[in-house]
């Protein structure tokens, strides 16, 4: 048995985890957390530059073709440095919703733009309150234009095209939706800017009139290309908040070891040290449940949709556990603009909605694991 | 990344499998199977009996104690193949928790302390099962501060008097042999002044009590010693090195890898889906399946964490103290699901044994739970390990550390 990463994708870790440290110190982060800048552009050039943004795009695409366990490790990384650019929405959303429904020609056209960094793309889902459901879209498509609002959209202010959820039907069944491609600069676009919880990655409300756009997929076939890429999209995810959770773990740790009250480090006490024994079993479940996602994903097996709600779950518990307690472990200067954990506390319970509530997941779960019971 | 084994680990599972599906008591296969926390497995059957001769069986052909080396009745498999055994032989492996003590913990300790004649005398009849050992260390005053501990050996020629009272020993009323920690220099601090020996449980002057648990059953014993001899050739380590010979002991209680440990989830799961709640199927119930989901990937986490364990094992590394949280997160969790099948059944959940739901299996897991969180190093110390070990935490602040044991002070109040 080898459920574990290979070294060649070990070793493709450690060099993402070099240039982050190197292109995207917590300085750099706070650039766009700060709103000095809208996403770090240097850093989008440099992991084009480094392959990352195509290393599962297949190469005749204009990608690296290398696989998803490569792009899970990667994931890993972006998140352990918060990194302040549209990866996410681009790479797990975009480029994955293409690779799945796009049409050849669109593959052409926007995967190598994708892997070179000349092109965000992102996903218009959400019409507001609610969770991933068919009776939540209410954008129409018609005639081949589509008129309707979305919101939030993830990195909606600077992407370049978006993969936007639309309703063309109403006999109430997951046929109703399909989805569309649209460039945002087209006529008819509107993008408004929204504050949210994490300024780092940015919110948007984008709306739709009489904008053209061309079909994603068959007609119809929107909802279960929007499932697929979701799943994908989770265990990718997940693989960003597990390292999140490392990183909020060990600020946590070096913390406790470097801070002396009463005469000693606080890590000698157990209230402190209980509680960061607690955020690395919380780390640890969550890593061992991305990991099976990961072999789910990069096999396309049977057991991803199971898989990828477990690890989404697992992993969006760990970060928000451990973002959360290593303020705690900070205690007064946690809660200071100035150090960084608030970062990872915005980062983590923002993550912790962008593809759907734990409310959705848990209900995707235990779904998925009776179907397979079932079976 | 796989699931899958190398060729060499896979002729190895099919020879284990063959051999298992010729051999295993397959009578007792749907009850092992369905036994869990807390609940007598065999109903027409003397389990004791059923477990010694499927051991002295497994044994016979080389199946028992399988990373032990030959000459001491094991096979000298690699770790890895004693986990795809442990898999292969699944619910029958339920019949070998009575020697668990034994041979995780007393045959490697006696392995790496007692003289060369002991190891070929004691350890094959330790793994064919034909003879049963405990573990003699925690005390009414030393449970996981056991290095507190108070019994007394005292030098008499060639042998040793030993005189005092251990607690929680498992399977005491049907062991031949014990390890046994006691304290032979009470002046020096407390880690210092402890030696180990080995005993013949039937030494006169031992005397085995069972404890009624809070469960009402009885796993786990008080033993007496009176007087009892034991010879200087049965120490293990030198005189007040007994701490670091126990050292060896526990770790390897620890580092049991592979082993299932039981959540009680896939029994809720199951029962969740066929109960029928007031207002419709429980697995329909927004409320029980936020519950179960979250229990869910606690239950997967846990399985997926072993499988990166037995991963490294076949790497060849030596998994660590990580893995203590397996038995943090089940013990925890046993406890709550129980809690919650329970509530699930409405007032009906009081009723326990054969005359409550299911035959009482969820409130036999309630009654049996809070001793999981204690036994084998509480959830503290196990946090303590995590927080000290894996993530190098500063140690306790131990105020007793350089005081003579016997200027320790004993109650806490008056």
């Amino acid at each position: 048995m080898n459920f574990d990463f290979s070294d060649d994708q070990k070793q493709l870790r450690d060099q993402a985890r070099k240039f982050l440290a190197e292109k995207c110190s917590p300085k750099a982060v706070r650039v766009v957390l700060d709103g000095k800048a809208p996403y770090d552009k240097e850093l989008w050039k440099g992991l084009a530059e480094m392959g990352f943004l195509g290393v599962a795009i297949p190469e005749e695409f204009g990608g690296a073709g290398a696989g998803h366990l490569e792009l899970c490790v990667i994931a890993e990384e972006m998140g352990r440095a918060n990194a302040p650019v549209p990866f996410s929405s681009t790479v797990y959303l975009a480029a994955e919703a293409l690779l799945i429904a796009g049409s050849e020609a669109q593959k052409k056209k926007w995967l190598p733009a994708v892997a070179s960094g000349e092109a965000i793309g992102t996903l218009a889902l959400f019409e507001g309150k609610g969770n991933p459901a068919p009776k939540n879209v209410k954008l129409t498509a018609a005639n081949g234009v589509l008129n309707g609002v979305k919101k939030p959209v993830a990195d909606g202010a600077i992407a370049d095209f978006a993969v936007v959820a639309a309703r063309t039907g109403s006999s109430g069944r997951d046929n109703d939706i399909s989805l569309f491609l649209v460039a945002l600069k087209a006529a008819g676009v509107d993008v408004k800017s929204l504050t949210n919880l994490d300024p780092t990655r940015g919110q948007a409300e984008i709306t739709f009139k009489d904008v053209k756009a061309e079909p994603l997929g068959a007609a119809g076939d929107g909802w279960s290309i929007l499932t697929q890429v979701l799943d994908r999209a989770a265990v990718l995810c997940a693989f960003e908040q597990v390292g999140g959770a490392d990183r909020a773990l060990e600020m946590g740790r070096d913390y406790a070891l470097d801070r002396i009250a009463f005469g000693r480090q606080i890590g000698s006490f157990q209230a402190v040290k209980h509680m960061l024994a607690d955020m690395y079993v919380s780390a640890t479940l969550a890593r061992s449940n991305s990991y099976y996602g990961a072999w789910a994903l990069s096999t396309n097996a049977a057991e991803l949709p199971e898989a990828a709600a477990a690890a989404r779950i697992s992993a969006t518990q760990a970060f928000q556990h451990c973002a959360k307690n290593n303020i705690q472990v900070h205690g007064g200067m946690g809660f200071t603009w100035e150090f960084d954990c608030h970062m990872y506390y915005r980062r983590a319970n923002a993550m912790a909605l962008g593809l759907g509530s734990l409310t959705y997941w848990e209900d995707q779960l235990i779904d998925r694991m009776r179907k397979k019971n079932a079976a | 990344m796989n699931f899958d084994d190398t060729p060499q680990e896979a002729e190895f599972r099919a020879t284990a499998r063959a051999w298992i599906s010729a051999n295993a008591p397959k009578q007792y296969e749907e009850e092992l199977r369905k036994s869990s926390l807390g609940r007598t497995v065999l109903k027409n059957a003397d389990i004791l009996e059923v477990a010694k001769a499927w051991q002295k069986k497994k044994a016979d052909a080389g199946w028992a104690c399988l990373h032990w080396p030959k000459e001491y009745g094991g096979r000298g498999a690699s770790p890895i193949e004693r986990v795809i055994w442990q898999q292969e032989e699944g619910p029958f492996g339920q019949l070998s928790r009575m020697f668990i003590i034994g041979h995780g913990m007393c045959g490697p300790t006696m392995m790496a302390f007692a003289r060369e004649e002991h190891k070929r005398t004691y350890l094959p009849p330790l793994a064919s099962g034909e003879k049963v050992w405990c573990q003699l260390f925690s005390e009414p005053a030393g449970g996981s501060d056991v290095a507190g501990l108070r019994t007394r050996a005292e030098k008499d020629g060639d042998d040793w008097i030993i005189n005092g009272q251990k607690i929680w020993t498992s399977g005491a009323h049907y062991s031949d042999y014990g390890i046994l920690l006691t304290r032979t220099d009470p002046t020096v601090p407390k880690h210092k002044g402890l030696t180990m020996f080995f005993l013949d449980m039937k030494s006169p002057g031992v005397e085995v009590r069972p404890i009624k648990q809070a469960s009402g059953a009885s796993d786990f014993n008080e033993v007496y010693f009176t007087n009892v001899r034991i010879p200087d050739h049965q120490r293990l380590g030198e005189v007040g090195d007994g701490w670091n010979v126990s050292l060896t002991t526990l770790m390897n209680e620890r580092s049991a890898i592979g082993a299932a440990v039981s959540t009680g989830f896939p029994e809720l799961f199951e029962y969740c889906s066929s109960l029928m709640l007031d207002d419709g199927p429980a697995i329909e119930d927004r409320a029980v399946r936020s519950k179960l989901a979250n229990w869910a990937v606690k239950a997967s986490g846990l399985k997926y964490t072993s499988m990166r364990a037995i991963s490294a094992l076949s790497r060849g590394e030596r998994p660590g103290p990580e893995n203590s949280i397996g038995k943090l997160v089940a013990g925890s969790m046993i406890q709550d699901v129980a809690t919650y099948a329970l509530d699930l059944q409405g007032a009906s959940g009081i009723v326990s044994g054969e005359d409550g739901e299911l035959a009482g299996r969820f409130q036999a897991m309630l009654l049996r739970a809070p001793g999981t969180r204690v036994e084998g190093g509480t959830d503290e110390i196990m946090r303590n390990i995590i927080a000290e070990r894996v993530l190098g935490l500063p140690g306790d602040i131990r105020v007793d550390k350089d005081v003579p044991f016997n200027k320790i002070p004993t109650k806490g109040r008056g």
